[in-house]
């Protein structure tokens, strides 16, 4: 029970402080959910990210859902889920009821110009610290370096890379398995 | 029951749509066409509250479009509901599927097959992430609209921004124990003092 009011107060706190959607969850989960209550590893986060992006649903509640359901089953799934939706709930219900032009306020629009300035910031960081990780080799950075700029300067889905990119890894994986292999029989 | 089509309706958006809260856009102005229960102009705004508000994109324009709604049927109250039964609604199919997947891949997280494909993938979700840093990066350190209305390139880059990018980076680096929220604070007080 305390467990799951935890998962529940700290993805209320992360979906609290995300600014700019699923991907600039990242930095907090990075320090809440792994460095200081270790709920799940660095590498397990990234799986997370890799199958949040080809199953159904926005990112931020696949990665809730997943961390929540490793933790405690589907009532882990349940409380990470709506910790990380309530906030939202509550601040939009807020200013859709009592707040005309929230956009247009001036103090808003510069403080999310700041804001953005420390998203890149944060997001450049996370990135750095997991590239230590996910980058092992040569394959895993010509994979990086190639899903970044396609993905950047084209409209291709996300989808499709995480498609594409199980496909040739597991293809990769397989021939590298079947050279040892042949290397042992000489 | 109209509350119940608003929840269906949102199972559905969140049903089909995949890779994050932007995904769900053409599925709204879908919606809007069939139903009438909000218009072009309400996405557009809805749009740029998600994007100034905190939290995942898709919920916050689910709640705003579930607000809008309810209030044009049961008033205030009617409001309310509708901003609960949507993002629910668009919740309850990802919460079904990742709950089966995670079961599995707890199962056969060993498995080296699994491994095999994880291996790439990882990557490759560093990639996505790399890519949705440099898309907020071009919005936050240029401005589009002075470019398209003719200003040359440097003078479309907004250097304040790019100074404050630059400081938190360090202050991350430096400061390891830091937690992010305090960095975000940090930027939206700079940016409503020095007018960003």
């Amino acid at each position: 029970m305390k467990l799951l009011l935890d998962l529940f107060l700290i993805f209320a706190r992360v979906g609290g402080f995300t600014f700019g959607g699923g991907y600039a969850m990242l930095p907090m989960l990075q320090k809440e959910v792994v460095e200081r209550r270790k709920w799940a590893t660095h590498d397990e986060l990234m799986d997370y990210y890799a199958i949040g992006q080809c199953t159904p649903g926005i990112i931020a509640v696949n990665v809730a859902t997943f961390v929540g359901t490793k933790l405690c089953g589907f009532w882990g799934a349940l409380f990470a889920t709506l910790g990380v939706i309530t906030p939202s709930i509550i601040i939009i219900m807020i200013i859709a009821a009592f707040v005309s032009g929230f956009q247009d306020i001036e103090t808003v629009t510069h403080a999310f110009n700041g804001i953005r300035a420390a998203v890149v910031a944060l997001i450049l960081s996370s990135v750095i610290k997991l590239s230590k990780k996910s980058l092992v080799d040569k394959v895993t950075a010509v994979i990086f370096l190639s899903v970044a700029a396609l993905s950047f300067f084209t409209d291709l889905s996300p989808v499709l890379f995480i498609i594409v990119v199980a496909f040739i890894s597991l293809a990769i994986n397989m021939i590298k398995a079947r050279k040892m292999k042949g290397g042992e029989k000489k | 029951m109209i509350f119940l089509e608003l929840f269906f309706r949102f199972f559905f958006v969140g049903l089909f749509s995949v890779g994050g809260g932007l995904a769900t856009l053409p599925f709204l102005t879908d919606m809007s066409e069939v139903t009438g229960w909000f218009t072009q102009t309400d996405i557009s705004n809805m749009i740029a509250i998600s994007e100034s508000t905190p939290g995942p994109i898709g919920i916050n324009m689910a709640t705003y479009v579930g607000f809008q709604t309810g209030e044009g049927i049961g008033g205030f109250a009617g409001g309310l509901l509708g901003a609960l039964v949507a993002p629910l609604g668009l919740t309850a199919p990802a919460l079904i599927v990742v709950l089966a997947i995670s079961r599995v891949l707890l199962r056969f997280r060993s498995s080296k097959y699994v491994e095999w494909v994880f291996y790439g993938l990882r990557a490759a979700s560093l990639g996505l992430i790399a890519s949705a840093c440099l898309g907020v990066a071009k919005i936050a350190f240029f401005s589009s609209e002075a470019f398209a209305q003719g200003a040359d390139f440097f003078a479309a880059v907004d250097y304040k921004s790019i100074i404050l990018s630059v400081l938190i980076f360090f202050g991350i680096t430096k400061f390891k124990k830091i937690h992010p929220i305090v960095f975000i604070l940090i930027a939206a007080a700079v940016g409503i003092v020095f007018r960003f």
